[in-house]
């Protein structure tokens, strides 16, 4: 009872530690994800029927290996008596069984895997979701959840890339120089996508993809691990744990949406600010600035709050202007419109936010927010009130709502705005 | 493509409507909810319903009329409401539905219209 349960451990452990290597490993070498994900997946079920009787192999990824392979080979060997053409596939049979015994240690090509899911010719969209599934093993069914798509869509999309992959023959490679910033941007930016494009909200009012934030930074950290002096992957992981580091203090005891400014630093984590700080120092050195380093940096000012108890509004208005140089996103434009209004007033922050092109703000809740409080600051109550009327009808989390609900009620003061815009 | 969020309550939603502390901000949710729909420009109408004790359900079987009080059929959360809205695709009707305030208390059914 208890071996069987050992071997189940033992399986599990092989699924999550090892899942992502032995995709890319076998994806590589038969340049069919999907095949390589099926087989595994076959593995891993062979490994819950024979573990309990035959014990756990000495080294399970190795035993997982051979069975997946040995998956690969009958199924090609299907297809090929099904289409009657597949040329090399004797080779590859032969060179399959040559590798047979595998070493203890084989290749880690994760990293080709992850240029291979930011490839510029599999669709944005389809990238993060093919990243968390290859990599991590995640199922459809989450990741559909996670980015609002339907389950069965998300499915149908996953498989079509797949296809695309192997049909179009995308190669399993580090990109050479002249090509590997934009390709590792995408690749980054894929990851940050998991992470939540939702904390450049005022609110983190798209709080849908916190159900990713683990995964994503366990991909940073990979990336980082991978590519080591790049650094913009160190800033988006320094970026990350900044984030991170407030979760706890994003809510009240009761569940109510806290914003930056008001957050209890002393309920920031401080080791993950340490790191985060650590990191973004080690990733400066490069002296090749860019667009997650810029974010990091402003996340970082945002830190200097737990050691001087203020904001350096200065800072990090500076820093936005920097980041709409590399990557003017209009949650940079929104974030730099608030923190234009901090250093020179409600004024200029109302005009930068108007500035933006009227497409992009039809939907975008943190627009509405931040135009909301500034109006109120500048006393045009009527409009403030239309403001926060929208920005309450668009947001998703419902402590946000609440919030926003609250303090466009107040009577009007004149006061300053409570909730800071900016990543909370 | 038009698309139909359906908007299932539960029976504490619906007891919100009249609670004297908390009905403000319930319709103000829905009332900021139906502006930001008609101002992205993707309402197409709607309506809100009363509570399903007000509803009167009819069938006819074998050409006799069974007419009953209350809805259809008891569950744990009844229509409240729909919205149809008009968007390129379902992601985007997911986008609107996810907004829509019942969905962090009830559920919110997501379906395209039929094209007639």
């Amino acid at each position: 009872m208890s071996g069987a349960i050992d071997a189940h451990l033992a399986a599990e452990l092989a699924a999550r530690t090892s899942y992502g290597r032995l995709v890319a490993y076998l994806a590589a070498s038969w340049r069919d994800v999907a095949a390589a994900e099926d087989a595994l997946a076959d593995a891993l079920l062979a490994a819950l029927e024979s573990w309990p009787r035959a014990g756990v192999p000495n080294n399970p990824d190795a035993w997982l290996l051979a069975a997946a392979r040995r998956q690969l080979i009958d199924a090609a060997r299907h297809a090929k008596v099904a289409a009657s053409a597949a040329p090399g596939l004797e080779l590859m049979v032969a060179q399959a069984r040559r590798d047979e015994v595998i070493d203890a240690v084989f290749p880690d090509e994760r990293l080709k895997l992850l240029f291979v899911c930011a490839h510029p010719a599999i669709d944005e969209t389809a990238r993060t979701p093919l990243m968390l599934q290859t990599v991590l093993g995640l199922d459809a069914a989450r990741i559909a959840s996670a980015f609002l798509v339907s389950p069965s869509t998300m499915s149908q999309r996953l498989v079509r890339v797949k296809a695309r992959i192997r049909d179009a023959g995308i190669r399993f490679e580090v990109p050479d120089p002249p090509e590997l910033r934009s390709r590792v941007e995408a690749v980054l930016e894929a990851i940050y996508a998991a992470y939540g494009s939702g904390w450049e909200d005022v609110a983190g009012a798209d709080s849908r993809r916190r159900g990713l934030a683990e995964e994503a930074v366990w991909l940073g950290r990979l990336v980082a691990r991978l590519l080591p002096g790049e650094p913009e992957a160190l800033g988006l992981l320094a970026l990350m744990l900044h984030c991170e580091a407030r979760r706890p203090a994003r809510r009240d005891p009761s569940g109510g949406y806290v914003p930056l400014s008001r957050q209890e630093v002393a309920l920031w984590s401080r080791p993950m600010v340490e790191e985060a700080e650590e990191i973004l120092v080690d990733a400066s050195r490069a002296g090749q600035p860019g667009r997650f380093q810029l974010e990091a940096a402003i996340q970082s000012a945002h830190a200097r709050r737990m050691v001087t108890g203020q904001t350096d509004w200065e800072a990090i208005a500076l820093l936005y202007e920097g980041l709409l140089l590399c990557a003017a996103t209009i949650g940079a434009r929104v974030g730099h419109a608030a923190a234009l209004a901090e250093v020179r007033g409600a004024e200029a922050g109302l005009a930068a936010i108007e500035a933006i092109p009227n497409e992009s703000i039809a939907t975008y809740q943190p627009y509405w927010a931040l135009r909301a409080h500034l109006l109120e600051r500048l006393g045009r109550d009527g409009e403030a009130q239309q403001a926060f009327e929208r920005a309450i009808g668009l947001s998703e989390d419902r402590a946000v709502r609440e919030f926003l609900v609250a303090t466009s009620r107040r009577p009007p003061s004149g006061g300053r705005s409570r909730g800071q815009p900016g990543r909370s | 493509m038009k698309y139909t969020i359906l908007i299932y309550e539960s029976a504490a939603d619906f007891a919100t409507r009249t609670d004297e502390k908390r009905k403000d901000a319930y319709w103000g949710a829905y009332r900021a909810y139906t502006q930001a729909l008609t101002q992205a420009g993707v309402m197409i109408g709607g309506a809100g319903l009363q509570p399903p004790p007000r509803a009167t359900t009819i069938r006819l079987r074998d050409g006799k009329r069974q007419v009953q009080d209350g809805p259809f059929a008891e569950a744990k959360e009844q229509l409240g409401g729909y919205y149809v809205i008009e968007v390129p695709d379902l992601d985007h009707a997911l986008d609107w539905a996810a907004r829509c305030p019942a969905a962090s208390t009830g559920a919110i059914e997501v379906r395209p219209n039929l094209s007639m």
